[in-house]
């Protein structure tokens, strides 16, 4: 098992983009042995910059990154992008429609596109998004853009992910305003208002402006604000160089980077752990068994659970 | 142990056809039946649809064809996936394919044609069957 997790690295640290690609679905697959094979790539990881893309639906999220792959390529670095679209509660599948935005960069040579589904996770990324941005990093890319579902508010998953984080809003309708609230001010470490070929764009700025200026502290940075068109690509330059000084200035989020790791250990057991309770009541047939005694009322959820927990020994 | 597997597969519309609604209801039906589907519209090249179908590992490329173009441009896209050795793709051709054209795209690997009226049951169910 660890000899062909190992073979399959190895072909990917070699260069094969099919190898990359192979390796990205088992993990995201959680296949078996999945973990021995992030302690494997984990030493390998640490020299890319992670950049979050996020902002509501529509916002210009993936015509955005299209346009940052291009000036990015352009400069030299090597990019790999994950974009995240959600998956379908009902049926369990997904329309995952990021790409259509990037065709011009899914052909150049130096650029990786992966599209992937929440599947079932909140907060605006798939559970395996941080492991595949190892798998990249591990690969070579020198920065990674991740597009994060666009929620509008409370998609801060991404920030645990990203040393930087671009919010994407648009002008009128408030709707730049209304998603700042809801708490994506704290996310953001630059405010990108596209679309500003549309009314209201220098509105959204001053809105903007007026709403850090609000929050901020004597002692905090100033957060930019940028006006892009991606559909054409104006003001995508100024916001590459501002992010690469950003990078320089080490101004990324170093300061979370303590909690992040907590964050990563705690939330990787936790599925773990849910795993491999779901996977053993799968086998044993005790899920079921439970399911039947609370549908006729013999059980309750709450015991059921009661008893699970003290099977692992916990209490 | 493998509970989270997803059967994934990228619908592309090759060529100059601009017939997008077949495309699109095979896209949203198979998200339905529990796929996860990569959509990456239309006027693709052949380069562009293979990159991205071994870019997102796909199990399965679905072309999209109504420009009576199906010969030349399934051909091309068989050519590069067998040249990236990535034949082991499951290739399916949909849209306005005459049937004396099917025993020809039969030879060049094509598993599975289907033409107007296709039941997005069918499509489902002859992927899964083939993929096992
Ligand atoms: C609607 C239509 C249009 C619309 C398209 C709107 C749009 N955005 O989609 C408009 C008016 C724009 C149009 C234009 C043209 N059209 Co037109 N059009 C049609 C028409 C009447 C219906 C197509 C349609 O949408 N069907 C409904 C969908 C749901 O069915 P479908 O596409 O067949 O898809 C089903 C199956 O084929 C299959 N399927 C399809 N794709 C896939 C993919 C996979 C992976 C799988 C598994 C299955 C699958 O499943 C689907 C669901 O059952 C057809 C005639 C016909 N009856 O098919 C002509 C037809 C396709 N058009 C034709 C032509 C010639 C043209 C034009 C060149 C006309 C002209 N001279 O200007 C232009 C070209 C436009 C362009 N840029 O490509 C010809 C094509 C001839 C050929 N291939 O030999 C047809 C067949 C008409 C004819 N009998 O001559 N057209
Ligand atoms: N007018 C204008 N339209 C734009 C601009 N940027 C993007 N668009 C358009 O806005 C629409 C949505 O763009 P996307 O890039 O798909 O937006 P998104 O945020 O990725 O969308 P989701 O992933 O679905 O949330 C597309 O039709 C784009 O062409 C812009 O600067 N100006
Ligand atoms: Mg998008």
């Amino acid at each position: 098992m660890r000899q062909e997790w190992e073979s399959q690295i190895a072909e990917m640290r070699k260069g094969s983009v099919r190898g990359l690609a192979r390796l990205i679905t088992r993990v995201e697959n959680r296949d078996t042995g999945w973990l021995d094979a992030m302690q494997i790539i984990y030493p390998m990881t640490g020299k890319a910059c992670v950049i979050g893309i996020t902002g509501s639906p529509g916002a210009g999220k993936s015509t955005l990154t299209d346009r940052l792959t291009r000036e990015l390529s352009d400069q030299g670095f090597k990019i790999g992008i994950i974009a995240v679209d959600p998956s379908s509660p009902f049926s369990g599948g997904a329309l995952l429609g990021d790409r259509l935005r990037m065709k011009e960069v899914s052909t150049i040579d130096d650029v990786f596109i992966r599209s992937m589904a929440t599947r079932g996770a909140l907060g605006g990324l798939n559970l395996a998004a941080r492991d595949v941005v190892k798998i990249m990093d591990a690969f070579g890319k020198d920065i990674i853009l991740i597009e994060t579902v666009g929620v509008g508010q409370d998609e801060v998953e991404v920030v645990k992910a990203a040393d930087m984080v671009l919010v994407v809003c648009v002008p009128g309708m408030g709707d730049g305003i209304q998603a700042i609230k809801a708490g994506i001010m704290e996310v953001a470490d630059i405010f990108v208002v596209n679309k500003a070929d549309k009314d209201g764009a220098d509105q959204a700025v001053a809105d903007i402006h007026a709403m850090l200026d609000l929050s901020a502290d004597e002692a905090s940075v100033k957060i930019p604000v940028v006006k892009t068109i991606a559909s054409t690509g104006e003001g995508v330059t100024d916001l590459v160089r501002m992010m690469l000084q950003n990078f320089e200035a080490g101004r990324i989020r170093t300061s979370w980077q303590k909690e992040r790791i907590k964050e990563e250990i705690l939330s990787l057991l936790e599925k773990e752990v849910a795993r491999h309770l779901r996977n053993r009541w799968d086998q044993n047939g005790n899920l079921d068994q439970a399911i039947k005694q609370v549908t006729a009322r013999k059980q309750d959820p709450y015991s059921v659970v009661q008893e699970m927990i003290s099977l692992m020994h916990l209490q | 142990m493998n509970t989270e597997k997803k059967i994934r597969v990228l619908v592309a519309k090759p060529g100059l056809d601009g017939h997008e609604r077949g495309a699109r209801v095979i896209a949203y039906g198979l998200r339905d039946l529990g796929f996860e589907v990569i959509y990456t519209g239309l006027r693709q090249t052949p380069e562009e649809i293979v990159s991205a179908a071994i870019q997102e590992d796909v199990n399965v490329v679905g072309l999209s064809i109504l420009s009576g173009a199906h010969l030349t441009l399934t051909r091309k896209i068989i050519e590069k996936l067998r040249e990236q050795n990535a034949n082991d793709i499951l290739v399916i051709v949909g849209g306005i394919i005459p049937d004396k054209d099917v025993p020809e795209l039969n030879k060049m690997g094509v598993m599975g044609v289907f033409t107007s009226g296709t039941s997005i049951k069918d499509v489902g169910a002859f992927i899964k069957s083939n993929l096992s």
